[in-house]
C-alpha cells in the first residue's frame, strides 16, 4: 500500500473554538494550514455552548480584569497557574471585541453595548457582590461564536479536511512532532499529513461518563493521541459536573437561567443553595453546586417519585424574559424533559459536562512534559489548545464562561507562536518511518481481526463481544466510580475494572470491515481513546488524597495546600503518576494566595 | 417500534434497499436512540450524529417523507412502519449519510461574514436591541440542511439556485446593521436563478427544526432588491 502525504507548514487537529481561532491567526501569516476535524466544522462542540464568554468589559456593572483573574483563581481552589490566568483575563478584552468585530450576533443593552450577565462564581471588588462578567447571544453563544469564526476561515480560505479522523501524532527520536497520520472517513483511505507544527485542538472527553452534557463527539481522541506519543496529561482527577443536567438526559441547562435569576428547590421546596453558599447561594462556584444537589439527594430531599433530582425554578422570571434571553433552554426543556419552563419547573441532575485537565501547556499554548528526570521542556513542534489542553488556566474547576473564553484566547496564543517556531524552523524534518508504522499498526489493528475467525482455531469468545457493548460498560464504569463523590474504595474498584476492559477491547473485533463511511471502526477507534483517557481520570483521582475543587474524597475531605497544591501529570506507560508545581506567581501583579473558599 | 430504513453501500454491489427492525422503545425516546439501536442490531448501519442536542445540525435525515433532526424527533408518535431515508435530492455516501458539498457550496457563496468599510472601534461596534432583533429568525441556523434538501427548487436547479438556506444567511448580513455591503450583496444575488427560482413552495419553512422561516427571509431580500431599484 502507497499512502499517500501531504505537506503543510502547520496542521489543526479540531476545528472548535480553538482550532478555528488558530487558524484564522495564521490566515495573514502566509504559511499552509490544515484543518482537520472528524465532523464538519460548524459541528463541532463548541456550537453547543449556551452561556457566553467571560471579560471584563464592564457594560452593566463595575468590573476589571483583575477581578476576573481574582475569581479565576478563587474559582480554580488556586490550584490554577496564575501567569495564564491573568494573561486569560486580560487578553479576554479584546477577544471578545474581537468577535464582535467578526459579526458574532450578541444580545445588546439599550446602550448597544455587548450585553453581559451575572454567572457562577463573579464577583466585584476581590469578592465582592456579584459581577456580571459574561457577554451572551441570547443562550446560544457557543453557536453564535463557531458560526462566525467559520464563516472568517472561508473568508481567509482555509485549508479544510471536513470528516477525517486523526489516528496518531508522529515523533521523531529527538521527541519533535511531525504531523499525524488520519483517516478519511467517507473514503476509509488512511492520509499522512507532515507538519512542521501541530496543534491538537480536539476538544473534550466527557463521553467517558455515561450521563454527560457533551456531544458524542468529545471522546478524547487528542488527549489519547497525546498519551500514546509519551505525553502525560495533567489535572485529570478534575472533571467538572454541571450542576443543571435535565434529569435522567444529561442534557445542558445553562447557568445563564441561573444568572437571570432562577434558582434551585428540593423536595421539601427549599432553596437549599441557601445552606451551602450563603452568599452567592444559586451562582456559587459549580462544584459547590454540584455537590450541594447531589447531597441533598444523599440525604433524601430529592423531588419526583424515586427523589432522584431537584427543581430548577424560572416561571418567575416571565415569559417575555425567558423567550429573550433563554430561548434555547426553553426549546430543550420542551423536548427532552417534556415541560414549558415558562409554566414549570425543570428536573435537574449534575451531568459530566467539562475536563479541567489536559494536555499540558505553556500560556503561549506549546505543550511542555517533563524530559526524562528533568524538569519540564517544550515538545517541540507540538501545540495544544482549548479543552483538550491544561495551560492551567481552570485548576480543579472552571468557571461558566471562561472554557469559551480558554479556547478563543489559547487558540490564538498557539497560532501567534506557531508562526514564530516557524521562522525559526522553516524545514520539515524527516519523517519517522518507525512512529508511522506503529501509527498505521492503529489502524491494522481493527482490519486484522477480521482474519481471526477464518484463521486456524476460533479465538476466545470474549465476554463482551462488541465496541458498543463494551463503551456502554465502560461508561457506567467512570460514572460509578469516578462521578461527583469517589474514594479510595470506588476509585481502586474503578481502576480494576478499567484494566479489565482495557484487556477486554483487545478481544473485539469489527464485523464490518468495508471502507466507505465506516462508522463502527470510528466508534472502536474512539473506544480506545476514551478508555485511554478514563484511565488517566480514574488513576489520578486515587492518586489525589485530599478534596479540591471538582474532586470530593469523603475519605479525604479537607483541601491540604501543604501537601497537594501541586498538578498531577498522568503517564500511561505503567499508569504511572507524576507531580508538578502550581505556578502561583502572575506575569505582572501580586500572588493571589491561597484562602478558604467560600460563596 | 417497527423502522424501515434506507441501506446502500457502494462496496456491497447491492441496489439500495430499505431493510426493516424492530427497536424496543423507552419512554422520551428520540429517533436518534432508535437509529442507536438499529445500530446496536447491525454496526454496518452508519448515519451522522453528533451533540444529541438539535444544536450541531449532523443528524438530518428523512422520516416518513418530511426532513427532520433525528435527535429532536420523538419517536412516540411516528406512523409505523417508520420510513427513514437519507435527506432527498443529494447523493448518497453509505445508508443515510449524504454528500452535502452542493449545500456548503452555496452557504459559502454568499460570502457569509461581516463586511464593513469603516475602520473598526477598539470597542465593539454599537447596534441598538431593536437593530439585534432584526437578525432573530435568521442567524439560529444550524446547516442541517433539512431546508434546501426539502426544496423543490433546490432539487432541480442545485447549482443555479441558492435553496433556502442560502438565502436565510445572505439576509441575516444584509439584515446586520454593522454590514455595510448591502448593495453588493443585492447584485450577486440579482440574474433568474440564484434568488428568484424560489416559488414560495414553502416546504423549507415547514421542516426547519429550529423553527426558522427562510421563505419569509427570502421575501425580506425581494424587498430590499425592490427598494433598491427604485
Amino acid at each position: 500500500m502507497t499512502l499517500p502525504r501531504r505537506r503543510f507548514d502547520t496542521l489543526i487537529i479540531g476545528a472548535g473554538g480553538a482550532g478555528l481561532n488558530a487558524a484564522l491567526q495564521l490566515a495573514g501569516s502566509g504559511l499552509r494550514v490544515a484543518v482537520v476535524s472528524k465532523v464538519f466544522p460548524t459541528r463541532s462542540h463548541t456550537v453547543a455552548a449556551q452561556g457566553g464568554v467571560n471579560a471584563a468589559l464592564a457594560n452593566v456593572l463595575p468590573d476589571t480584569w483583575h477581578w476576573h483573574m481574582f475569581d479565576t483563581v478563587k474559582g480554580s481552589d488556586y490550584l490554577g497557574d496564575q501567569d495564564a490566568i491573568e494573561f486569560m483575563c486580560r487578553e479576554a478584552i479584546p477577544t471578545v471585541y474581537d468577535l464582535e468585530h467578526m459579526g458574532v450576533p450578541f444580545s445588546r443593552l439599550d446602550s448597544g453595548k455587548i450585553y453581559q450577565r451575572a454567572f457562577g462564581g463573579q464577583s466585584q471588588d476581590f469578592g465582592g457582590p456579584q459581577a456580571a462578567r459574561t457577554c451572551a447571544a441570547a443562550d446560544r453563544t457557543g453557536h453564535a461564536i463557531l458560526h462566525a469564526l467559520y464563516q472568517q476561515n472561508i473568508r481567509a480560505r482555509t485549508h479544510f479536511f471536513d470528516e477525517y479522523f486523526a489516528i496518531d501524532l508522529l515523533r521523531d527520536d529527538e521527541g519533535a512532532v511531525l504531523g499525524a497520520l488520519v483517516l478519511e472517513i467517507e473514503s476509509g483511505e488512511p492520509l499522512l499529513i507532515e507538519a512542521k507544527t501541530t496543534l491538537i485542538a480536539t476538544g473534550g472527553c466527557g463521553q467517558v461518563f455515561r450521563t454527560t452534557s457533551n456531544a458524542r463527539i468529545n471522546t478524547g481522541d487528542g488527549m489519547a493521541m497525546a498519551l500514546r506519543a509519551g505525553i502525560p496529561l495533567q489535572d485529570m482527577e478534575f472533571f467538572q459536573f454541571h450542576p443543571t443536567g435535565i434529569a435522567g438526559k444529561g442534557k445542558l441547562i445553562t447557568e445563564g437561567v441561573r444568572g437571570e435569576g432562577g434558582y434551585l428547590i428540593n423536595g421539601e421546596g427549599e432553596r437549599f443553595m441557601e445552606r451551602y453558599a450563603p452568599n452567592a447561594r444559586d451562582l456559587a462556584g459549580r462544584d459547590v453546586v454540584a455537590r450541594a444537589i447531589v447531597t441533598e439527594i444523599m440525604e433524601g430531599r430529592g423531588c419526583g417519585i424515586n427523589k432522584d433530582y431537584v427543581l430548577l425554578r424560572v416561571d418567575h422570571l416571565g415569559e417575555e424574559l425567558i423567550a429573550s434571553r433563554l430561548p434555547g433552554i426553553r426549546e430543550s426543556a420542551r423536548i427532552f424533559a417534556g415541560i414549558d419552563p415558562v409554566l414549570e419547573p425543570i428536573p435537574v441532575f449534575p451531568t459530566a459536562h467539562y475536563s479541567m485537565g489536559g494536555i499540558p501547556t505553556d500560556r503561549f499554548g506549546r505543550v511542555v512534559a517533563p524530559a526524562g528526570e528533568g524538569a519540564e521542556e517544550v515538545v517541540p513542534g507540538l501545540y495544544a489548545a482549548g479543552e483538550c489542553a491544561c495551560a492551567s488556566v481552570h485548576g480543579a474547576n472552571r468557571l461558566g464562561g471562561n472554557s469559551l473564553l480558554d479556547i478563543l484566547v489559547f487558540g490564538r496564543a498557539a497560532g501567534k507562536d506557531i508562526v514564530e517556531y516557524i521562522k525559526e524552523n522553516p524545514h520539515h524534518r524527516p519523517m519517522s518511518e518507525a512512529s508511522l508504522d506503529q501509527a498505521l499498526s492503529r489502524l491494522l489493528y481493527w482490519a486484522q481481526t477480521e482474519k481471526k475467525p477464518s484463521g486456524k482455531g476460533k479465538a476466545k469468545p470474549a465476554k463482551v463481544t462488541s465496541v458498543r457493548e463494551l463503551r456502554e460498560e465502560f461508561r457506567k464504569v467512570m460514572e460509578d466510580h469516578a462521578g461527583v463523590f469517589r474514594t479510595h474504595k470506588t476509585l481502586s474498584e474503578g481502576v480494576k475494572l478499567l484494566k479489565s476492559i482495557r484487556k477486554q477491547l483487545a478481544g473485539i473485533h469489527l464485523k464490518d470491515h468495508s471502507k466507505v463511511f465506516n462508522v463502527a471502526r470510528i466508534e472502536a477507534l474512539e473506544l480506545e481513546n476514551m478508555i485511554d483517557v478514563g484511565m488517566a481520570i480514574a488513576t489520578s483521582a486515587l492518586g489525589r488524597k485530599e478534596s479540591r475543587g471538582a474532586h470530593s474524597r469523603p475519605d479525604f475531605a479537607a483541601r491540604d495546600d501543604r501537601q497537594w497544591m501541586k498538578h498531577s501529570l498522568y503517564f500511561k506507560e505503567k499508569d504511572r503518576l507524576e507531580y508538578k508545581p502550581v505556578r502561583s506567581k502572575p506575569m505582572t501583579v501580586k500572588s493571589f494566595p491561597p484562602m478558604e473558599r467560600t460563596y | 417500534m417497527k423502522f424501515r430504513v434506507y441501506r446502500y453501500s457502494p462496496e456491497s454491489g447491492l441496489k439500495p434497499y430499505m431493510q426493516e427492525f424492530v427497536v424496543e422503545t423507552t419512554r422520551g425516546m428520540m429517533l436518534r436512540d432508535a437509529l442507536l439501536a438499529i445500530q446496536e442490531q447491525d454496526e454496518s448501519f452508519a448515519f451522522r450524529h453528533s451533540c444529541g442536542d438539535g444544536v450541531c445540525g449532523s443528524d438530518s435525515v428523512n422520516v416518513n417523507g418530511l426532513n427532520m433532526l433525528a435527535c429532536t424527533t420523538p419517536v412516540a408518535g411516528l406512523r409505523q412502519p417508520v420510513l427513514v431515508r437519507p435527506l432527498p435530492g443529494r447523493p448518497v455516501i453509505r445508508d443515510l449519510v449524504v454528500d452535502m458539498s452542493q449545500f456548503y457550496k452555496q452557504y459559502r457563496s454568499v460570502e457569509p461574514w461581516l463586511k464593513r468599510q469603516d475602520p473598526l472601534p477598539e470597542h465593539e461596534v454599537h447596534q441598538s436591541p431593536e437593530e439585534r432583533d432584526k437578525l432573530d429568525g435568521l442567524h439560529e441556523c444550524i446547516l442541517c440542511g433539512c431546508c434546501s434538501t426539502a426544496c423543490p427548487s433546490f432539487w432541480w436547479n442545485p447549482e443555479k439556485f441558492l435553496g433556502p438556506q442560502a438565502l436565510l444567511t445572505a439576509c441575516r448580513f444584509l439584515e446586520d446593521s454593522r454590514d455595510q455591503a448591502a448593495e453588493e450583496r443585492l447584485d450577486a444575488l440579482a440574474g433568474p436563478y440564484k434568488l428568484f427560482r424560489c416559488h414560495s413552495i414553502m416546504n423549507c419553512v415547514e421542516v426547519c427544526p429550529k423553527g426558522l422561516n427562510p421563505t419569509k427571509a427570502i421575501g425580506r431580500i425581494k424587498a430590499k432588491m425592490l427598494k433598491g431599484s427604485l
